[in-house]
């Protein structure tokens, strides 16, 4: 080649100068474990199914969230969604409206119909679960994805368990229920209704079953004895909601005492209200002390209903109920007063919460109690060798998603013994915690509120209350979610890079280090917005 | 028009890219085609500000001139790290002549083309961009460069300012700010570092020529360094673009700082971010999170004398004054319009 003046070399590349040894430190990327999905007692994957959601792709949105939890509709009224409290944002200005986004995918899948896939192959073993409350109705969906044989044997009239003979229709529209109720036994799954099983066992031998998941809930209220006959009658929470749910009418008259300081409680009393009646309740403690939660206490006095605090029913009288007045010390112990009044009221409602009818169990051996409830081990199975339980009759909190959760991991528990194995949860990822992210980054974006029905109508109706998003305001709150702890292919590793030595593999397929090149600057680490990318120091 | 930011799309435009946008509204740099001007295997620091630069601006320029373009170089880092004999960094057409005569090389080349256009030789709109260092701009390149703007030459000059001269061992130069140690600076006495009321901000003699654009930008921020490369080259005549670039060797920051120290540049006031046109200041970036200067000061080590047992609070609130200045001359607070 013709050179010119003192040139001897052609032209090369710095291609051939591999700055990667320079590195002390490398960066790799990670997923960490964002802290809402930490915190969802159904175990879903949040941060995955917003990640869908955000770019519109609402079906796809769907599909994952339900390859946890099949009830989304439900979810997105009834779930207490303590993700939201653990949600970054809420650190940055307020928290994804987790909730509302959920409930927006579970009616547009009733909307637009989406069904669930039938299992590719069947395994040939049969399952029988008891109860087709959450907890029964989730194991039978994760039993059949897994391919199982499901019957599900319920002693009511219909499927839903507490979700439609607990919680009452004004938060949860019995259309949502059932149709989130149908998808799954659209899935093959065999329901049989207005049996109640009485010895597990026998029908396990009369069925060929080959395994068994007990979901049977809490359904005795529980009683304290304040009536000796006279007066006022007395009833109990639980028997109020599921017969005016069967459409029964109760003599309850026009002025109504309900005793506790649950949820329970109040929907007893928002119920009523909207029959006409005037419920007062009545609680030992104060009234930042009643167990309910904050927001429907703060719904039942918008309606009219009353409370009356640090009060306990001393018994019943002719015209109606004594109470006496309770004092609280500043440590909150409490202190009978001696001060009684009476309260002219036409019937007392008792919920002090449930107990857990264990008929079916009865003779069955090595089954454990624990305070009335089953005991279970750690993969959701009773003292009896295949025979599972979970919701309510369990040992834990009382409430819809931890009953779905103990059926999605009954169900994979089941299966694994199914095959002779024991099923191994793969390993959780590091939190994600807030000091991980550069909040630099995300724009700053106020929480969209969800609408609420007028008071006129929550008074005289049993309408919904609290509405949904519609679309715009979805896929705003979609995108505020922060990804945390997971790529969501911003390409700012890809651009900060002063060494182009991040390679992009395109969409939906994240990046990669070119470690030839790599200095380990850790830029890439710093700018990160999620902390998707750790530093690791190197083997030298 | 300024850039505009895009709200709400989860990063909006502060990211790279965004999957959220349409494509024709992402970034140069989130493209998986991107030229990558200058490419893996330079030997620039870790972490170097420059070479990200310089890959912001070169590639955007590629970009909107349709891969029409010849770079010159002055003496500094940037040549140096990226064109050891044999081998270069660059994937565009290159030149490196000396220290101090960048805009004049740039100059010929532009008139050459022109030359070759006029005698038809070739059809093709190349356009000409010289890029050097503070120490090669705002020192001794200072004459070419006024010559270019003031003939109003078709080219655009970019300035990578790392606040010294870095290549040959961090010496102070006419762009490095008040109170920062450097090689050459006094190391001990009553006020160490760079002395104030010395020195010279070239984005504001630029204007002076009322050459057709001006801008400064940050690496911090790429969309808006990107839009002003690509609206540079939407004008003829002489243009300038000066880029503040973090140096974590001359600045003794970690190398994984350089943006965080662009940004904390940016968003205490003391670097300001603007554009003009023909003298005229026409836009400019405003402040999303006023912060005090100390934490712009404070991670690096050539201020570090600020920050010792006693600290030096005069100093410092002589460096808030200037932040304030800036603030208030190129009206840099104002909430709503970001
Ligand atoms: C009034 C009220 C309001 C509530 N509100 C909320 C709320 O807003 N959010 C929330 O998360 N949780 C709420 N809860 C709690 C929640 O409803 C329960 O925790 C949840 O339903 C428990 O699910 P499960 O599947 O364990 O049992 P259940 O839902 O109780 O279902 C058990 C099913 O088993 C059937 N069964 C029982 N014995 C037999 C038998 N021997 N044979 C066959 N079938 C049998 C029952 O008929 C029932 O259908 C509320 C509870 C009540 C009482
Ligand atoms: C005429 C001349 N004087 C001195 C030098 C030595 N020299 C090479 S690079 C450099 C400093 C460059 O500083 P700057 O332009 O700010 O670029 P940086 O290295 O900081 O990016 C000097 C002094 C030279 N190459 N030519
Ligand atoms: S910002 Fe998103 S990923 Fe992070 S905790 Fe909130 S919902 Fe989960
Ligand atoms: S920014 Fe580039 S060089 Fe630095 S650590 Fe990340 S990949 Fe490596
Ligand atoms: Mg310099």
């Amino acid at each position: 080649m013709n050179k010119p003046f003192a040139i001897t070399l052609d032209p090369g590349s710095s291609l051939a100068n591999h700055t990667g040894s320079w590195r002390t430190e490398r960066p790799v990327y990670v997923d960490r474990l964002p802290p809402c999905n930490n915190q969802c007692p159904a175990g879903e994957d949040i941060q995955g199914w917003l990640f869908h959601a955000e770019s519109g792709n609402y079906e796809a949105a769907w599909r994952h969230l339900t390859t946890h939890n099949p009830f989304p509709a439900i979810m997105g009224r009834v779930c207490y969604h303590t993700c939201e409290g653990a949600c970054n944002r809420g650190k940055l200005d307020a928290a994804v409206g987790i909730n509302s986004v959920e409930r927006f995918l579970g009616d547009e899948a009733i909307k637009q119909k989406w069904q669930f896939d039938r299992p590719a192959a069947e395994s040939g073993k049969h399952v029988l679960v008891i109860g087709a409350g959450p907890s029964g109705m989730s194991a039978a969906y994760h039993l059949r994805r897994l391919g199982h044989q499901v019957t599900v044997v319920e002693a009511g009239p219909l499927v839903g368990g507490m979700m439609r003979y607990g919680i009452p229709k004004y938060r949860l529209p019995r259309e949502v229920l059932d149709a989130e109720m149908q998808r799954i036994v659209n899935m093959g799954v065999r329901v049989v209704l207005d049996t109640k099983i009485e010895n597990v066992l026998d029908t396990m031998k009369e069925g060929s079953y080959d395994a068994a998941f007990l979901a049977v809930g809490a359904h005795i209220g529980k009683r304290t004895a304040i009536s000796d006959g006279e007066g006022p009658r007395v009833f109990d929470a639980i028997s109020v909601l599921r017969g005016l749910e069967n459409g029964e009418k109760i003599p309850l008259g026009r002025r109504i005492a309900v005793y506790g300081g649950g949820n329970t409680a109040i929907d007893v009393a928002r119920t009523v209200r909207r029959l006409g009646a005037e419920p007062i309740i009545i609680y030992r403690r104060t009234q930042d002390k009643m167990p309910a939660h904050a927001f429907e206490i703060e719904e039942a006095l918008q309606e009219g209903v009353t409370i009356k605090c640090l009060s306990t029913i001393k018994q019943t009288d002719p015209k109606g109920i004594v109470i006496e007045k309770v004092q609280a010390d500043s440590r909150g112990s409490l202190h009978p007063t001696g001060e009684y009044e009476t309260l002219e009221v036409d019937s007392v409602v008792l919920a002090l919460g449930q107990n857990v009818d264990l008929g079916a169990l009865k003779g069955v051996p090595d089954i454990e109690l624990n305070d009335g409830v089953v005991k279970v081990d750690a993969n959701m199975m009773t003292g009896h060798a295949g025979l599972f339980a979970g919701g309510d009759m369990v040992p834990t909190d009382r409430n819809v998603t931890v009953a779905v959760g103990h059926g999605k991991k009954a169900a994979r528990n089941i299966d694994a013994w199914l095959r002779g194995t024991t099923y191994a949860a793969p390993e959780k990822h590091q939190i994600a915690t807030f000091e991980r992210l550069n909040t630099w980054y995300y724009s700053d974006a106020p929480k969209t509120v969800r609408p609420m029905l007028d008071v006129i109508r929550r008074q005289s109706t049993f309408d919904e209350v609290q509405g949904g998003l519609d679309e715009t305001n979805a896929l705003f709150e979609a995108r505020r979610c922060l990804s945390c702890g997971n790529c969501f292919e911003c390409d700012n590793c890809y651009g900060v890079c002063p060494d182009n030595a991040v390679i992009k593999l395109g969409p939906g397929k994240r990046f990669q280090f070119n470690y030839d090149y790599c200095k380990g600057c850790g830029l890439c680490v710093a700018e990160c917005p999620c902390g998707a990318i750790n530093m690791v120091p190197e083997n030298i | 028009m300024s850039f505009q930011p895009v709200k709400f799309y989860q990063t909006g435009t502060f990211t790279v890219g965004n999957r959220l946008l349409e494509p024709d509204q992402r970034s140069v740099q989130a493209n998986m085609e991107r030229t990558n001007s200058l490419n893996s295997g330079h030997r620039a620091c870790q972490g170097c500000g420059e070479a990200l630069g310089a890959r912001y601006a070169i590639d955007a320029a590629m970009h909107a001139t349709n891969n029409q373009l010849i770079a010159a170089n002055a003496t500094g880092c940037l040549e140096v790290f990226s064109t050891p004999y044999p081998e270069t960094s660059w994937q565009v057409p290159w030149i490196h002549s000396l220290f101090g005569n960048a805009a004049a090389v740039a100059t010929g080349i532009a008139a050459a083309i022109k030359v070759k256009r006029l005698k038809g030789e070739t059809k093709e709109d190349v356009r000409v961009v010289a890029q050097g260092g503070d120490g090669g701009t705002t020192d001794i390149g200072f004459g070419c460069l006024s010559g270019m703007f003031e003939r109003n030459d078709d080219v655009l000059y970019i300035c990578y300012d790392n606040g010294g001269y870095m290549n040959t061992g961090v010496q102070r130069s006419s762009a490095t700010p008040p109170a920062a140690r450097t090689a050459t600076t006094m190391p001990v006495g009553a006020e160490p570092g760079n002395p104030f009321g010395q020195g010279k901000f070239v984005p504001s003699i630029a204007m002076a020529h009322e050459i057709p654009y001006v801008a400064t930008a940050t690496v911090a921020d790429l969309r808006d360094l990107e839009h002003k490369v690509k609206k540079a080259m939407t004008f003829r005549g002489a243009r300038y673009i000066h880029i503040l670039v973090p140096c974590p060797l001359g600045w003794g920051s970690p190398s994984g700082d350089t943006i965080k120290l662009s940004r904390l540049a940016k968003e205490t006031g003391l670097f300001p971010v603007f554009e003009a046109q023909y003298g005229e200041i026409t836009g400019s970036a405003k402040i999303r999170e006023p912060l005090p200067v100390e934490e712009y000061l404070r991670p690096q080590k050539r201020y570090a004398h600020l920050f010792g047992k006693k600290p030096a609070y005069e100093t410092i609130v002589r460096l808030q004054a200037l932040a304030d200045r800036n603030i208030r001359r190129y009206s840099l607070l104002d909430k709503e319009a970001n």
